[in-house]
């Protein structure tokens, strides 16, 4: 294998900028990358990140976190597709699971993104024990889908009820349909997500379509613009799940790329903090408007099986479980009529931004609260596209907005807006960790993007968590992700077996040919991995229920076989229904709905000695003096340091500022910060051990 | 009481508000019934000591409970204070509806929280329990005349006396329903939400003081009575006037009125309902507490920024007496409140819409139609298919109604047709949109539906609906919404029910189906002002007919729209489309 053949780069393609970490394994050197983002054209920003780190055909892979799926998603601007449903079913996608937009307020309505003129329904019907009542004429199927490609429809989404029962009629119908159908962008609900409820998986395989020709010529442009370049080496996508898959499967399953720039930064957030020492953690990505919080325990990320986008844009497949808050530097903060200060939801977003970037905001937000208090430095601004920022205007719409409606005087009113976010940012972080009964003694906070570090003073003392833990380029955490990730796939069938009188053999011999199909799948996706693991996952629940919980299973397919007995999945189940709830039941029978199936393909170790400082940094060379920060209701002369020519093992004392360019650290008198031996910032209360 | 800053007081608003919300996750999670799992009949929050109080309540949880948990809690309060006894690791257990509001489903969990040997504050959970005896499974008896034929009424009594639990009880329970196993996993999965509840409040008590937490308390209360106050102030004084009808109460096929008096002083309002109707022999009246609870769900969707606890009912005096259906007593049939409250809602949206054209928000569709399929299957075994449906929220002023939502006072989900066909042996054979259900306007309502079943097995057939007469109303110039209708196959076709929107004493045969046609909202403004690509649009999609243009928004469309319309020429403009086959 040559040199070049062991180069990876990950590129992390965000609304402003794209990050890139370019890694020589051979080397074990790394390089970082930030260029401007081209909204609509993205593979110019791509190509020129990659110039920087040499020529594009000497690389040897290429993983990319997009928000491209995300995007289209948030914004309605997918494909124009088309529905076929059973006879009397295509309202389902509207009609949803008959909720409401706010538990308050009837105001709103819902557009599906395929208008009832493009939902065709044909006779068929299965039943729910899997029987087939009327068998599906591939015929009318044909005519429908002819009609549907004539009205404009890009891809053809074909769902039937009962489909995750039993799969023939749709697989008949995509058939029919795929042979008249110009394109390959046709798909069932069953090969998508072979799930009981129809909504939710009809909605899952329609989002999937929608996406697909946006991600489809995404990525074609993409893999042209490598082409081009000379580029002949393997180009793999993030999926939400934090597991990356190649970009057949991307393109298979653009639906699973929802959340990929994200779930990225989160890999590489819970491998940074494990290889630190922090096992346990809870990633705050602070952005503009939002705040994303996310739970490691024992490196391990959370997935949660379900995530709805917007009202009524559902999407089953497991996602790294990320908790979204209205939070971010640009939120607005006011004093309502009852007399509380409220920052966001409201935001100024990144334009015109808050109103220190004198781009037209009056109203002030985190981001301004923060310069008037002296903690961002207002002459060096992140990102480089301003100049200098203006304190005296965002003072000025402090003093008129907060702090006389409060009868408070401008600094404590900015300390005022930094504490309720605070307080936000911190319950943001209790309801992912405290209020599921984990500790916080025992975690840390991994702040990541351009924000969060700014803040984590208050989540250590607001939450009671051990420390925090700031890696060395928060900026580019996501594009590291991609680099670092494991390959994944995740697959569900629902078997809807009672666990009395189980066939134990069968469902044995179901999870074997499960674990087989995805593992064929990471293989297939042709990176180097260490091992694959097999994982199993059953959701279970007493009979009578309808939620269910996640029952992991502790065994592997040897020889042929899981050698799985009915008693240890009972004994399983109710270890796992304990830890849930306080109660058991017994002589209530219980039952298997779904069966999960995870392939996960490791891949080799990274090294994450390779982005510590190196030996020309000193304590000397990284001091920039000191000024005035504003903490605890009066100034604070504070030290100022270059972060990034820190030394292993320098402990600076708070009050101090910590600045790089793309991020800054904020360090509370009565904190301390200490560089480890990776290059990291771990925060914790003076005296305290990390 | 120490005095508490803004910024502590954000942080515990937060933090209370989680404990509530993650003990309603857990009941959901844990609950058997779908009612409750599925469709988040449940409710949990934090009272006031003394007062009974709403201090605290969860996000998630279902409306109308916000205002009645308080009355619940009082129920509780002057038992203690009758009987005595009251000590830690006590859980009540009740579900009278004329001390506690709503009906006999609903039952309801008490427990207090001790300080230092002092009662501090009462945790409280709710939730809708599938059968509690009485005439008809599910409790939905639309032919009720005394709650005795509802279920079983438990006042509040100790189901846990100082940690232990009463197993006679829990046994008498079991007795006295049809699915005892689903009752035992409800009460269950309400005992783990007030444990984790317990738990989560001791901690942050143990973390911030009792006197800080208690001050936050005193401020909430403030802060939504000051919001309140100020929304009131915002409208201008008078008296507004308005009313609807119910359809009938099941037993006499009679409409039967709510009138309401609103009138602005100042900032203060008063809510007077004594031109109603008498109590009604049906099921469909309320008691006082589910009536104040009632006008609260419509103010909160007003007044969307006014927190969820007691402050904000200060400002406003209630007059509902005694001698209406909105303020009966025992042993008043009750089974069917969710209707009476509905159509209370509605007409609260019909008096602030006076008050306040601006914000003016269309009926909501206005039913829940109570519907169940009861059977047995070949193996002897009873199957109860229980469910409430959707229909369309009101045009407001920015944007058309939603299409199949769920009521106001409601933030239940729908069970999913292959959950529902995996459980019980029915076949539905239509779930979709109902065309022309919509009030026309220039922003019309949203949609009804057309939900069609198939019995497999013999089946006996209950519904407990409304809107069958009057359509959901329109505001602002837009107009009505089509009404609900429900019908039945037998060997001579399709049967309509006597009481319109009521059923019992009817059963089907296998392979012999029900079909139910929900309103959708009444509509906003004008149907004149309706944008021409927008009437297109609904045109192109079938949400209107062509015939319902002609009729509702003077389109000229051509020979389709002649040839409806003739259809239609024998029919109310309440607009009865979509005929059952």
């Amino acid at each position: 294998m040559s040199a070049a053949a062991r180069t990876i780069v990950g590129v992390d393609v965000g609304g402003t900028f794209t990050d890139l970490f370019f890694y020589d394994e051979a080397r074990g050197r790394f390089r970082t990358g930030k260029v401007p983002s081209n909204r609509g054209d993205e593979a110019v920003g791509f190509l020129a990140g990659l110039r920087g780190f040499g020529p594009v055909a000497d690389l040897a892979s290429i993983v990319h976190g997009t928000t491209v799926g995300t995007n289209a998603l948030l914004e309605r601007k997918g494909a124009r597709i088309g529905l076929i449903t059973t006879r009397g079913f295509r309202d389902v996608l509207e009609m949803r699971r008959r909720d409401r937009r706010h538990t308050w307020g009837l105001w709103g309505d819902f557009v599906p993104v395929v208008e009832r003129d493009l939902r065709a329904e044909v006779d068929e019907r299965t039943l729910a024990d899997g029987t087939i009542r009327t068998p599906v004429d591939p015929a009318e199927v044909a005519r429908a889908a002819r009609r549907l490609a004539a009205e404009g429809a890009e891809a053809l989404a074909i769902c039937f009820l009962n489909a995750y029962a039993n799969p023939e009629n749709e697989r008949a119908a995509l058939a029919a349909a795929a042979a008249v159908w110009p394109n390959p962008n046709v798909a069932c609900s069953s090969g998508i997500l072979p799930e009981i409820r129809e909504f939710e998986r009809t909605s899952t395989t329609v989002l999937n379509a929608y996406l697909q020709p946006v991600v489809g010529s995404y990525l074609e442009k993409l893999d042209g613009a490598l082409a081009s370049e000379g580029f002949s080496g393997r180009f793999h996508i993030v999926q939400s799940n934090g597991g990356v898959m190649s970009t057949a499967t991307a393109r298979r399953l653009p639906v699973r790329t929802a959340l990929s720039g994200p779930a990225a930064g989160v890999i590489a957030a819970a491998a940074i903090a494990k290889a630190a020492g922090f096992p346990n953690v809870i990633t705050g990505d602070l952005g503009g408007t939002s705040f994303d919080v996310s739970l490691v325990v024992e490196g391990e990320t959370a997935l949660s099986p379900q995530t709805t986008i917007d009202f009524g844009l559902v999407i089953r497949t497991p996602m790294i479980e990320i908790s979204t808050i209205g939070a971010g530097g640009g939120s607005i903060a006011h004093v309502d009529a009852g007399g509380l200060l409220q920052v966001g939801p409201e935001s100024a977003g990144s334009r015109p931004g808050p109103v220190c970037y004198g781009q037209g905001n009056t109203r002030p937000t985190l981001t301004d609260a923060n310069v008037v208090l002296g903690r961002i430095n207002a002459e060096r601004p992140i990102g480089g596209a301003l100049a200098r920022l203006d304190v005296a205007a965002a003072r000025a719409a402090i003093a008129r907005h907060v702090a006389e409606p409060l009868g408070l005087d401008p600094m404590a009113a900015a300390e005022a807006i930094v504490r309720v976010a605070d307080a936000k940012m911190a319950g943001a972080i209790r309801l992912v960790s405290i209020e599921r009964g984990h500790d916080p003694q025992k975690f840390a906070a991994v702040p990541f993007g351009g924000g969060g570090a700014l803040h984590v003073g208050a989540l250590i003392k607001d939450v009671g968590l051990r420390g925090a833990l700031v890696p060395r380029y928060p900026g580019v955490t996501s594009a590291l992700g991609c680099v670092i990730a494991d390959i994944r796939h995740d697959q569900v069938q629902t078997v809807n077996l009672s666990l009395a009188g189980l066939d134990a053999a069968a469902l044995d011999r179901r999870m074997v040919a499960e674990a087989a199909a995805a593992r064929a799948v990471v293989e297939a996706a042709g990176l180097a991995v260490e091992r694959i693991d097999t994982v199993f996952e059953l959701d279970m629940h007493y009979v009578g229920q309808t939620h269910t919980v996640a029952v992991a299973l502790p065994v592997a397919v040897r020889d042929g076989t899981t050698g799985l007995s009915g008693a240890a999945i009972q004994a399983a189940f109710e270890a796992a229904y304990q830890t849930s709830f306080s109660r058991l039941l017994p002589g209530v029978p219980a039952r298997i709905v779904n069966l999960r199936t995870a392939a996960i393909g490791r891949r080799p170790h990274f090294d994450l000695a390779a982005l510590a400082p190196g030996p020309e940094a000193s304590l000397a060379a990284a001091g920039l003096g000191t000024r005035p920060v504003w903490f605890g209701g009066a100034w604070h002369e504070a030290a100022v340091y270059a972060r990034l020519s820190l030394p292993v093992g320098a402990e600076i004392p708070g009050p101090a500022i910590l600045e790089q360019p793309d991020a800054t650290t904020v360090v509370d008198p009565g904190l301390t910060a200490r560089v480890d031996r990776l290059g990291n910032v771990v925060v914790t209360r003076n005296g305290a051990a990390a | 009481m120490s005095a508490i800053d803004p910024v502590t007081l954000a942080v515990l608003k937060g933090r209370l508000e989680q404990i509530a919300d993650e003990m309603d996750a857990t009941l959901y999670r844990s609950a058997f019934n779908p009612i409750i799992a599925e469709a988040r009949d449940a409710c949990h929050g934090l009272y006031h000591a003394e007062t009974g109080d709403t201090l605290v309540q969860g996000t998630k949880g279902l409306p109308i409970f916000v205002g009645a948990m308080a009355f619940a809690v009082r129920a509780v309060i002057a038992k203690v204070a009758r009987d005595g006894g009251l000590a830690p690791g006590d859980t009540f257990l009740f579900n009278d509806p004329y001390d506690g509001g709503t009906h006999l489903n609903d039952f309801r969990l008490v427990r207090p929280v001790f300080r230092a040997g002092r009662l501090f504050c009462w945790l409280a959970s709710v939730g809708h329990w599938l059968d509690i005896g009485g005439n008809v499974p599910g409790g939905y008896n639309p032919k009720a005349t005394e709650s005795f034929q509802e279920g079983v009424r438990f006042p509040p009594v100790k189901l846990i006396a100082a940690g232990r639990l009463n197993q006679d009880l829990v046994d008498i329970l079991a007795a006295n329903t049809r699915v005892p196993t689903s009752n035992w996993g409800d009460l269950n999965g309400q005992l783990n939400a007030l444990d984790l509840g317990e738990r989560r409040f001791g901690a942050l008590l143990e973390e911030y003081g009792d006197a800080t937490v208690e001050a936050a308390f005193a401020a909430f209360s403030e802060r939504a009575d000051a919001l309140m106050r100020a929304a009131l102030r915002a409208l201008p004084d008078g008296t507004y006037a308005f009313e609807d009808v119910l359809d009938n109460d099941g037993i006499v096929d009679a409409p039967l009125t709510i009138a309401l008096d609103l009138t602005v002083a100042g900032d203060r309002m008063v809510l007077d309902f004594a031109r109603s109707s008498p109590p009604a022999q049906g099921p469909i009246n309320i008691s006082y507490a589910t009536a104040v609870a009632a006008c609260y769900v419509a103010l909160k969707h007003v007044f969307t920024d006014v927190p969820a606890n007691a402050g904000c009912l200060r400002p406003i005096t209630f007059v509902i007496p005694a001698t209406t259906l909105l303020g009966a007593g025992a042993p008043k049939p009750m089974a069917g409140y969710t209707e009476t409250i509905l159509r209370l809602i509605g007409v609260m949206l019909g008096a602030l819409a006076q008050a306040d054209p601006a914000r003016a928000t269309a009926a909501p569709f206005g039913t829940i139609n109570a519907l169940s399929l009861a059977g047995h299957r070949p193996d002897g075994s009873r199957w109860v298919m229980f469910s409430f449906f959707g229909g369309g929220l009101g045009g407001n002023p920015e944007t058309d109604g939603l299409s199949h939502a769920n009521n106001p006072i409601s933030t239940a989900t729908i069970p999913p047709v292959e959950i529902l066909e995996a459980a019980y042996p029915v076949l539905f054979t239509e779930w979709a949109l109902r065309p022309d259900s919509a009030g026309p306007g220039t922003h019309r309502g949203g949609l009804g539906a057309v939900y069609e079943i198939e019995a497999l097995t013999d089946a006996d057939v209950f519904l407990l609906g409304e809107r069958g007469k009057v359509a959901p109303f329109g505001v602002v110039g837009g107009g009505p919404a089509a009404l609900n209708r429900f019908a039945w196959q037998t060997r001579e076709g399709w049967a309509s029910p006597p009481m319109v929107s009521k059923v019992t004493d009817v059963r089907i045969e296998a392979g012999q189906r029900v079909r139910l046609e929900t309103p959708g909202g009444g509509g906003w403004g004008p149907p004149g002002g309706r944008a021409p690509e927008a009437l297109a649009r609904d045109l192109r999609l079938g949400y209107v007919s062509p015939g319902g243009a002609a009729r509702d928004y003077g389109q000229e469309t051509g020979q389709d729209t002649r040839q409806e319309t003739g259809q239609e020429a024998g029919h109310q403009p309440g607009r009865e489309t979509g005929e059952a086959r």
